[in-house]
Protein backbone atom coordinates (compact mmCIF):
# COMPACT_ATOMS: atom_id res chain seq x y z
CA UNK A 1 0.00 0.00 0.00
CA UNK A 2 1.25 3.62 -0.93
CA UNK A 3 0.98 4.41 2.86
CA UNK A 4 2.90 6.64 5.28
CA UNK A 5 4.95 3.49 6.52
CA UNK A 6 6.70 3.58 3.20
CA UNK A 7 9.15 6.24 3.74
CA UNK A 8 12.14 5.92 2.01
CA UNK A 9 13.16 9.34 -0.06
CA UNK A 10 11.09 11.51 1.69
CA UNK A 11 13.07 15.08 3.34
CA UNK A 12 10.34 16.61 6.01
CA UNK A 13 10.63 14.62 8.58
CA UNK A 14 12.86 16.76 10.81
CA UNK A 15 16.14 15.65 12.44
CA UNK A 16 17.42 12.43 13.91
CA UNK A 17 16.85 12.85 17.56
CA UNK A 18 19.34 10.50 19.61
CA UNK A 19 19.26 9.63 22.76
CA UNK A 20 22.75 9.27 24.84
CA UNK A 21 21.81 6.55 26.66
CA UNK A 22 18.52 4.34 26.17
CA UNK A 23 16.44 2.30 27.97
CA UNK A 24 15.42 -1.30 26.53
CA UNK A 25 12.12 0.46 27.20
CA UNK A 26 11.24 3.47 28.37
CA UNK A 27 7.62 2.72 30.26
CA UNK A 28 7.08 -0.95 31.77
CA UNK A 29 3.94 -1.02 29.66
CA UNK A 30 6.44 -1.06 26.24
CA UNK A 31 7.95 -4.32 27.38
CA UNK A 32 4.27 -5.64 28.39
CA UNK A 33 2.71 -5.39 25.02
CA UNK A 34 5.97 -5.99 23.00
CA UNK A 35 6.07 -9.39 25.45
CA UNK A 36 2.16 -9.77 24.74
CA UNK A 37 2.43 -9.76 20.59
CA UNK A 38 5.39 -12.15 20.89
CA UNK A 39 3.24 -14.33 23.71
CA UNK A 40 0.21 -14.58 21.32
CA UNK A 41 2.48 -14.95 17.68
CA UNK A 42 3.85 -17.93 19.44
CA UNK A 43 0.71 -19.98 19.35
CA UNK A 44 0.74 -20.06 16.23
CA UNK A 45 -3.49 -19.45 15.91
CA UNK A 46 -3.14 -15.84 14.01
CA UNK A 47 -4.11 -15.26 10.71
CA UNK A 48 -2.83 -11.72 10.10
CA UNK A 49 0.94 -10.55 9.47
CA UNK A 50 2.07 -7.93 12.20
CA UNK A 51 2.47 -5.28 9.81
CA UNK A 52 -0.51 -5.08 8.12
CA UNK A 53 -2.63 -3.25 10.86
CA UNK A 54 0.31 -0.88 11.43
CA UNK A 55 0.35 0.01 7.99
CA UNK A 56 -3.43 0.55 7.76
CA UNK A 57 -3.05 3.02 11.26
CA UNK A 58 -4.37 6.54 9.48
CA UNK A 59 -1.19 8.62 8.63
CA UNK A 60 -1.98 10.99 10.83
CA UNK A 61 -1.62 8.76 14.03
CA UNK A 62 0.54 6.27 12.62
CA UNK A 63 3.36 10.17 12.91
CA UNK A 64 2.18 10.54 15.91
CA UNK A 65 1.74 7.46 18.30
CA UNK A 66 4.71 5.31 19.11
CA UNK A 67 6.25 2.12 17.83
CA UNK A 68 4.93 0.62 21.03
CA UNK A 69 1.40 1.96 20.53
CA UNK A 70 1.56 0.29 16.66
CA UNK A 71 1.98 -2.97 18.57
CA UNK A 72 -1.13 -2.14 20.89
CA UNK A 73 -3.20 -1.76 17.51
CA UNK A 74 -1.86 -4.60 15.94
CA UNK A 75 -1.94 -7.51 18.45
CA UNK A 76 -5.55 -6.22 18.97
CA UNK A 77 -6.34 -6.24 15.14
CA UNK A 78 -4.47 -9.44 14.65
CA UNK A 79 -6.33 -11.12 17.50
CA UNK A 80 -9.93 -10.30 16.28
CA UNK A 81 -9.10 -11.07 12.56
CA UNK A 82 -8.44 -14.65 14.26
CA UNK A 83 -11.78 -14.57 16.13
CA UNK A 84 -9.89 -15.02 19.36
CA UNK A 85 -10.91 -11.82 20.69
CA UNK A 86 -14.30 -9.75 20.02
CA UNK A 87 -14.25 -5.61 19.37
CA UNK A 88 -17.23 -5.93 22.07
CA UNK A 89 -14.16 -7.50 24.66
CA UNK A 90 -11.95 -5.25 23.75
CA UNK A 91 -14.32 -2.38 24.44
CA UNK A 92 -15.62 -3.56 27.92
CA UNK A 93 -12.38 -5.00 28.71
CA UNK A 94 -14.07 -8.61 30.08
CA UNK A 95 -14.54 -11.75 28.01
CA UNK A 96 -18.16 -12.17 26.54
CA UNK A 97 -20.42 -13.38 29.05
CA UNK A 98 -20.57 -17.38 28.65
CA UNK A 99 -17.43 -17.58 26.43
CA UNK A 100 -15.27 -20.71 26.45
CA UNK A 101 -11.62 -19.61 28.30
CA UNK A 102 -9.11 -20.82 25.48
CA UNK A 103 -5.78 -23.28 26.60
CA UNK A 104 -4.08 -21.16 23.98
CA UNK A 105 -2.13 -19.20 26.27
CA UNK A 106 2.19 -20.68 25.83
CA UNK A 107 3.61 -21.30 29.24
CA UNK A 108 7.19 -19.17 30.08
CA UNK A 109 9.53 -21.77 28.22
CA UNK A 110 7.27 -22.58 25.16
CA UNK A 111 6.59 -18.67 25.04
CA UNK A 112 10.45 -17.96 24.72
CA UNK A 113 11.55 -20.70 22.73
CA UNK A 114 8.78 -19.90 20.06
CA UNK A 115 10.18 -16.38 19.94
CA UNK A 116 13.81 -17.73 19.10
CA UNK A 117 12.20 -19.86 16.33
CA UNK A 118 9.99 -17.68 14.71
CA UNK A 119 7.97 -19.60 11.70
CA UNK A 120 10.88 -19.50 9.40
CA UNK A 121 9.75 -18.42 6.37
CA UNK A 122 12.90 -19.96 4.11
CA UNK A 123 11.12 -23.23 2.40
CA UNK A 124 13.81 -25.64 0.75
CA UNK A 125 12.19 -26.24 -2.32
CA UNK A 126 13.04 -26.15 -6.01
CA UNK A 127 11.74 -23.31 -7.36
CA UNK A 128 13.14 -22.49 -10.25
CA UNK A 129 15.13 -18.78 -9.88
CA UNK A 130 13.19 -16.52 -12.90
CA UNK A 131 16.65 -14.21 -12.68
CA UNK A 132 20.46 -15.27 -12.60
CA UNK A 133 23.20 -13.08 -10.05
CA UNK A 134 25.04 -10.14 -12.59
CA UNK A 135 21.47 -9.70 -14.43
CA UNK A 136 19.92 -6.45 -14.96
CA UNK A 137 16.00 -6.25 -13.95
CA UNK A 138 13.90 -3.62 -13.34
CA UNK A 139 11.76 -3.48 -9.86
CA UNK A 140 7.74 -3.30 -11.28
CA UNK A 141 5.63 -0.71 -11.38
CA UNK A 142 2.83 -2.17 -9.30
CA UNK A 143 0.55 -0.30 -6.76
CA UNK A 144 -0.90 -3.21 -4.95
CA UNK A 145 -3.56 -1.40 -1.86
CA UNK A 146 -2.61 -4.00 0.42
CA UNK A 147 0.81 -5.08 2.10
CA UNK A 148 3.71 -4.81 0.18
CA UNK A 149 7.72 -5.17 0.75
CA UNK A 150 8.47 -2.99 -2.57
CA UNK A 151 9.01 0.60 -1.60
CA UNK A 152 7.90 2.70 -3.77
CA UNK A 153 11.30 4.62 -4.59
CA UNK A 154 12.53 2.02 -5.88
CA UNK A 155 9.69 0.83 -8.69
CA UNK A 156 10.59 1.41 -12.29
CA UNK A 157 14.25 1.79 -11.50
CA UNK A 158 16.72 -0.44 -12.74
CA UNK A 159 19.97 -2.19 -11.05
CA UNK A 160 21.42 -5.30 -10.93
CA UNK A 161 21.39 -8.86 -9.01
CA UNK A 162 24.41 -9.21 -6.75
CA UNK A 163 22.96 -12.37 -4.70
CA UNK A 164 20.33 -15.00 -4.71
CA UNK A 165 19.00 -15.43 -0.69
CA UNK A 166 17.09 -18.88 -1.79
CA UNK A 167 13.61 -19.50 -1.54
CA UNK A 168 11.33 -17.65 0.88
CA UNK A 169 7.49 -17.53 1.50
CA UNK A 170 5.99 -14.34 -0.19
CA UNK A 171 4.77 -11.95 2.22
CA UNK A 172 2.33 -10.03 -0.07
CA UNK A 173 -0.31 -12.95 0.01
CA UNK A 174 1.10 -14.95 3.65
CA UNK A 175 0.34 -11.64 5.70
CA UNK A 176 -2.85 -12.12 4.65
CA UNK A 177 -3.48 -16.35 5.03
CA UNK A 178 -3.75 -16.45 1.15
CA UNK A 179 -0.72 -18.76 0.30
CA UNK A 180 2.74 -19.31 0.86
CA UNK A 181 3.91 -18.35 -2.83
CA UNK A 182 7.13 -19.24 -1.94
CA UNK A 183 10.02 -17.81 -4.37
CA UNK A 184 13.35 -16.45 -4.90
CA UNK A 185 14.61 -13.01 -2.64
CA UNK A 186 17.35 -11.66 -4.35
CA UNK A 187 19.81 -8.79 -3.44
CA UNK A 188 19.52 -5.79 -5.81
CA UNK A 189 21.59 -2.99 -6.01
CA UNK A 190 20.70 0.23 -7.55
CA UNK A 191 23.19 2.83 -8.41
CA UNK A 192 21.89 6.11 -6.23
CA UNK A 193 22.02 8.30 -9.42
CA UNK A 194 19.21 5.79 -10.99
CA UNK A 195 17.09 6.59 -7.56
CA UNK A 196 17.61 10.10 -6.98
CA UNK A 197 19.56 11.49 -10.14
CA UNK A 198 22.59 13.39 -10.25
CA UNK A 199 22.13 15.18 -6.64
CA UNK A 200 23.67 11.80 -5.56
CA UNK A 201 26.99 10.51 -5.03
CA UNK A 202 28.20 8.69 -8.39
CA UNK A 203 29.46 5.05 -6.45
CA UNK A 204 26.72 5.11 -3.78
CA UNK A 205 23.88 2.28 -4.03
CA UNK A 206 21.11 1.19 -2.24
CA UNK A 207 20.65 -2.23 -1.85
CA UNK A 208 17.34 -4.04 -1.65
CA UNK A 209 16.17 -7.58 -0.97
CA UNK A 210 12.98 -8.38 -3.55
CA UNK A 211 11.17 -10.67 -4.53
CA UNK A 212 10.91 -12.07 -7.32
CA UNK A 213 7.29 -11.41 -8.62
CA UNK A 214 8.64 -7.56 -8.35
CA UNK A 215 11.39 -7.78 -10.37
CA UNK A 216 10.78 -8.08 -14.44
CA UNK A 217 13.30 -7.94 -17.38
CA UNK A 218 14.97 -4.65 -18.46
CA UNK B 1 -9.50 -8.31 7.12
CA UNK B 2 -11.88 -6.47 5.63
CA UNK B 3 -11.50 -3.63 8.05
CA UNK B 4 -12.17 -0.25 7.34
CA UNK B 5 -9.99 2.34 8.47
CA UNK B 6 -12.83 4.08 10.53
CA UNK B 7 -13.01 0.47 12.59
CA UNK B 8 -9.32 0.46 12.90
CA UNK B 9 -9.24 3.79 14.33
CA UNK B 10 -11.62 3.04 16.76
CA UNK B 11 -10.45 -0.29 18.03
CA UNK B 12 -6.78 1.74 18.20
CA UNK B 13 -7.68 4.19 19.88
CA UNK B 14 -10.14 3.09 22.69
CA UNK B 15 -10.49 -0.39 24.44
CA UNK B 16 -12.31 -1.08 27.79
CA UNK B 17 -14.09 1.65 27.23
CA UNK B 18 -11.38 3.83 27.43
CA UNK B 19 -11.93 7.07 25.34
CA UNK B 20 -7.40 7.59 24.32
CA UNK B 21 -7.92 10.44 22.38
CA UNK B 22 -11.54 11.84 22.94
CA UNK B 23 -11.31 15.05 21.34
CA UNK B 24 -10.62 12.90 18.16
CA UNK B 25 -13.36 10.25 18.80
CA UNK B 26 -16.00 11.19 20.65
CA UNK B 27 -16.32 15.10 20.44
CA UNK B 28 -19.04 15.07 18.02
CA UNK B 29 -20.73 11.72 20.02
CA UNK B 30 -20.27 14.52 22.78
CA UNK B 31 -22.26 16.84 21.40
CA UNK B 32 -24.80 14.81 19.88
CA UNK B 33 -25.31 12.89 23.38
CA UNK B 34 -24.62 14.76 25.92
CA UNK B 35 -24.73 11.67 28.13
CA UNK B 36 -21.41 10.26 26.25
CA UNK B 37 -19.17 10.13 29.63
CA UNK B 38 -15.61 9.37 29.02
CA UNK B 39 -13.69 12.59 30.60
CA UNK B 40 -13.15 10.95 33.70
CA UNK B 41 -11.14 7.63 32.04
CA UNK B 42 -7.85 8.01 31.51
CA UNK B 43 -6.28 8.24 28.59
CA UNK B 44 -2.25 6.89 28.38
CA UNK B 45 -1.00 3.70 26.84
CA UNK B 46 -0.17 2.22 30.21
CA UNK B 47 -3.72 1.58 31.07
CA UNK B 48 -4.88 0.75 27.45
CA UNK B 49 -1.91 -2.11 27.60
CA UNK B 50 -3.06 -3.12 31.51
CA UNK B 51 -6.45 -3.13 30.72
CA UNK B 52 -6.04 -5.93 27.22
CA UNK B 53 -3.11 -7.69 29.65
CA UNK B 54 -6.15 -8.57 32.29
CA UNK B 55 -8.90 -9.37 29.30
CA UNK B 56 -6.07 -11.69 27.22
CA UNK B 57 -5.53 -13.43 30.30
CA UNK B 58 -8.80 -13.92 31.65
CA UNK B 59 -9.53 -15.16 28.04
CA UNK B 60 -6.77 -18.04 28.71
CA UNK B 61 -4.61 -16.33 25.64
CA UNK B 62 -1.77 -15.24 27.39
CA UNK B 63 0.13 -16.42 30.95
CA UNK B 64 1.81 -12.98 32.67
CA UNK B 65 4.55 -15.49 33.73
CA UNK B 66 5.51 -16.07 29.88
CA UNK B 67 5.38 -12.03 29.68
CA UNK B 68 8.14 -11.41 32.54
CA UNK B 69 10.36 -14.76 30.52
CA UNK B 70 9.79 -12.61 27.40
CA UNK B 71 10.91 -9.20 29.04
CA UNK B 72 13.94 -10.86 30.40
CA UNK B 73 15.00 -12.32 27.28
CA UNK B 74 15.23 -8.57 25.62
CA UNK B 75 16.47 -7.01 28.82
CA UNK B 76 18.90 -9.14 29.89
CA UNK B 77 19.87 -11.58 27.47
CA UNK B 78 20.27 -10.19 23.99
CA UNK B 79 21.79 -6.78 23.17
CA UNK B 80 24.72 -5.25 21.42
CA UNK B 81 27.30 -7.03 23.44
CA UNK B 82 26.56 -10.02 21.44
CA UNK B 83 27.06 -8.17 18.31
CA UNK B 84 30.27 -6.60 19.67
CA UNK B 85 31.69 -9.99 20.74
CA UNK B 86 30.77 -11.67 17.01
CA UNK B 87 32.61 -8.55 15.62
CA UNK B 88 35.77 -8.49 18.11
CA UNK B 89 35.95 -12.32 17.23
CA UNK B 90 35.84 -11.47 13.49
CA UNK B 91 39.05 -8.87 13.62
CA UNK B 92 41.22 -11.83 15.00
CA UNK B 93 40.29 -14.68 13.31
CA UNK B 94 40.27 -14.29 9.56
CA UNK B 95 38.64 -18.37 9.36
CA UNK B 96 35.72 -17.00 11.23
CA UNK B 97 35.58 -13.59 9.43
CA UNK B 98 35.23 -15.68 5.98
CA UNK B 99 32.80 -17.98 7.63
CA UNK B 100 30.72 -14.50 8.68
CA UNK B 101 30.77 -12.75 5.81
CA UNK B 102 29.80 -16.15 3.40
CA UNK B 103 27.54 -17.51 5.65
CA UNK B 104 25.95 -15.10 8.06
CA UNK B 105 23.30 -16.72 10.28
CA UNK B 106 25.56 -20.14 10.73
CA UNK B 107 28.78 -18.41 11.83
CA UNK B 108 26.64 -15.72 14.16
CA UNK B 109 25.15 -19.35 15.37
CA UNK B 110 28.53 -20.63 17.02
CA UNK B 111 27.77 -18.26 19.70
CA UNK B 112 24.37 -19.31 20.29
CA UNK B 113 23.27 -16.32 18.83
CA UNK B 114 19.96 -17.28 16.76
CA UNK B 115 15.93 -16.59 15.87
CA UNK B 116 13.10 -14.52 15.56
CA UNK B 117 14.13 -11.40 13.56
CA UNK B 118 17.52 -12.95 13.12
CA UNK B 119 16.58 -15.79 11.19
CA UNK B 120 19.20 -14.75 7.88
CA UNK B 121 21.70 -12.30 9.74
CA UNK B 122 23.85 -10.71 6.72
CA UNK B 123 27.10 -9.31 7.59
CA UNK B 124 28.49 -6.24 5.60
CA UNK B 125 32.04 -5.29 5.63
CA UNK B 126 33.26 -1.86 6.55
CA UNK B 127 36.92 -1.52 4.29
CA UNK B 128 39.29 1.84 3.59
CA UNK B 129 37.24 1.98 0.42
CA UNK B 130 33.40 0.79 1.43
CA UNK B 131 31.23 2.20 4.09
CA UNK B 132 27.85 0.26 4.60
CA UNK B 133 24.89 1.87 6.62
CA UNK B 134 21.62 -0.41 7.95
CA UNK B 135 17.77 0.98 7.64
CA UNK B 136 14.36 -0.54 7.51
CA UNK B 137 12.94 1.92 5.01
CA UNK B 138 9.05 -0.16 5.71
CA UNK B 139 9.03 -0.87 9.15
CA UNK B 140 11.97 -1.57 11.62
CA UNK B 141 13.41 -4.67 10.77
CA UNK B 142 16.62 -5.12 12.86
CA UNK B 143 19.08 -7.93 13.94
CA UNK B 144 17.97 -8.32 17.27
CA UNK B 145 19.57 -11.74 18.59
CA UNK B 146 23.18 -9.94 17.88
CA UNK B 147 22.00 -6.26 18.85
CA UNK B 148 18.86 -6.95 21.24
CA UNK B 149 15.70 -3.99 20.35
CA UNK B 150 16.53 -0.99 18.28
CA UNK B 151 16.79 2.32 20.07
CA UNK B 152 13.94 4.84 19.54
CA UNK B 153 15.93 7.05 16.40
CA UNK B 154 15.92 3.66 14.13
CA UNK B 155 12.34 3.56 14.34
CA UNK B 156 11.83 7.02 13.83
CA UNK B 157 10.63 8.57 10.43
CA UNK B 158 13.45 10.90 10.01
CA UNK B 159 15.86 8.00 10.00
CA UNK B 160 13.63 5.76 7.56
CA UNK B 161 13.27 8.46 5.04
CA UNK B 162 16.32 9.89 4.30
CA UNK B 163 18.98 7.45 4.91
CA UNK B 164 18.21 6.00 1.56
CA UNK B 165 18.24 9.39 -0.25
CA UNK B 166 21.01 11.10 1.50
CA UNK B 167 22.91 8.51 4.00
CA UNK B 168 25.89 11.02 3.48
CA UNK B 169 23.91 14.16 5.10
CA UNK B 170 22.76 11.43 7.94
CA UNK B 171 25.87 10.17 8.52
CA UNK B 172 27.17 13.56 8.75
CA UNK B 173 24.10 14.58 11.45
CA UNK B 174 25.13 11.86 13.16
CA UNK B 175 28.75 12.58 13.97
CA UNK B 176 30.44 10.52 10.93
CA UNK B 177 32.19 11.92 7.63
CA UNK B 178 32.39 9.67 5.10
CA UNK B 179 35.22 11.05 2.54
CA UNK B 180 33.97 11.89 -0.95
CA UNK B 181 36.10 8.94 -2.49
CA UNK B 182 34.75 5.97 0.08
CA UNK B 183 31.92 4.26 -1.48
CA UNK B 184 28.83 4.43 0.49
CA UNK B 185 26.42 1.02 0.79
CA UNK B 186 22.84 1.34 2.20
CA UNK B 187 21.16 -1.79 3.18
CA UNK B 188 17.43 -1.22 3.80
CA UNK B 189 16.30 -4.58 4.46
CA UNK B 190 13.04 -5.07 3.08
CA UNK B 191 12.31 -9.07 3.12
CA UNK B 192 13.38 -11.59 5.62
CA UNK B 193 17.32 -10.09 5.73
CA UNK B 194 18.99 -8.52 8.64
CA UNK B 195 22.50 -6.71 8.34
CA UNK B 196 24.90 -6.44 11.01
CA UNK B 197 28.15 -3.90 9.56
CA UNK B 198 31.56 -5.47 10.77
CA UNK B 199 33.00 -2.03 11.27
CA UNK B 200 37.16 -1.52 10.61
CA UNK B 201 39.16 -2.68 13.60
CA UNK B 202 40.81 0.64 14.91
CA UNK B 203 44.29 0.97 14.54
CA UNK B 204 47.12 0.22 17.29
CA UNK B 205 45.00 -2.46 18.70
CA UNK B 206 47.01 -4.67 17.28
CA UNK B 207 48.21 -6.97 20.35
CA UNK B 208 44.44 -6.26 22.16
CA UNK B 209 42.78 -9.38 23.13
CA UNK B 210 39.30 -10.36 21.40
CA UNK B 211 37.92 -8.84 24.80
CA UNK B 212 39.25 -5.88 25.30
CA UNK B 213 38.46 -5.30 21.45
CA UNK B 214 34.75 -6.16 21.79
CA UNK B 215 34.54 -2.94 24.09
CA UNK B 216 35.13 -0.78 20.90
CA UNK B 217 32.31 -1.96 19.15
CA UNK B 218 29.15 0.35 19.61
CA UNK B 219 25.94 -0.64 18.48
CA UNK B 220 26.18 2.32 16.05
CA UNK B 221 29.43 1.17 14.71
CA UNK B 222 27.16 -2.16 13.61
CA UNK B 223 24.37 -0.29 12.19
CA UNK B 224 26.79 1.67 10.05
CA UNK B 225 25.95 5.14 11.75
CA UNK B 226 29.50 5.08 13.48
CA UNK B 227 33.09 3.82 13.22
CA UNK B 228 34.34 1.66 16.34
CA UNK B 229 35.27 3.59 19.43
CA UNK B 230 39.01 4.34 18.89
CA UNK B 231 41.42 3.52 21.99
CA UNK B 232 41.89 6.33 23.98
CA UNK B 233 38.65 8.30 23.12
CA UNK B 234 36.29 6.67 25.26
CA UNK B 235 34.21 8.71 27.31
Amino acid sequence: MNGIHDMGGMQDMGAIQREKTEPVFHAVWEGRIYAMSNAVQGTGKLKLGLRPPMENIPPLDYLRISYYEKFYVSITERLVASDLLTREELQRGTPDPGSKKSDLALSPSAAVAAMMKNPPTRRDLPVAARFQVGEIVRARNINPATHTRLPRYVRGKSGEIVRDHGVFVFSDTSVYGQGEKPQHIYSVRFAARELWGQQAAPQDSVYLDLFDDYLETV
Amino acid sequence: MTTTRRDLLGTALTVAGVAVTPKLIHASDHHDHGEHDHQDVPSDPALRVKALESLLVAKGLVDRAALDALIDVYEHQVGPRNGARVVARAWVDPAFKARLLEHGTAAVGEFGYSGNQGADIRVVENTPTVHNVVVCTLCSCYPWPVLGLPPVWYKSAPYRARAVIDPRGVLREMGTEVPPDVEVRVWDSTAEQRYLVLPERPQRTEHWSEEKLADLVTRDSMIGVAKATVPGTQT
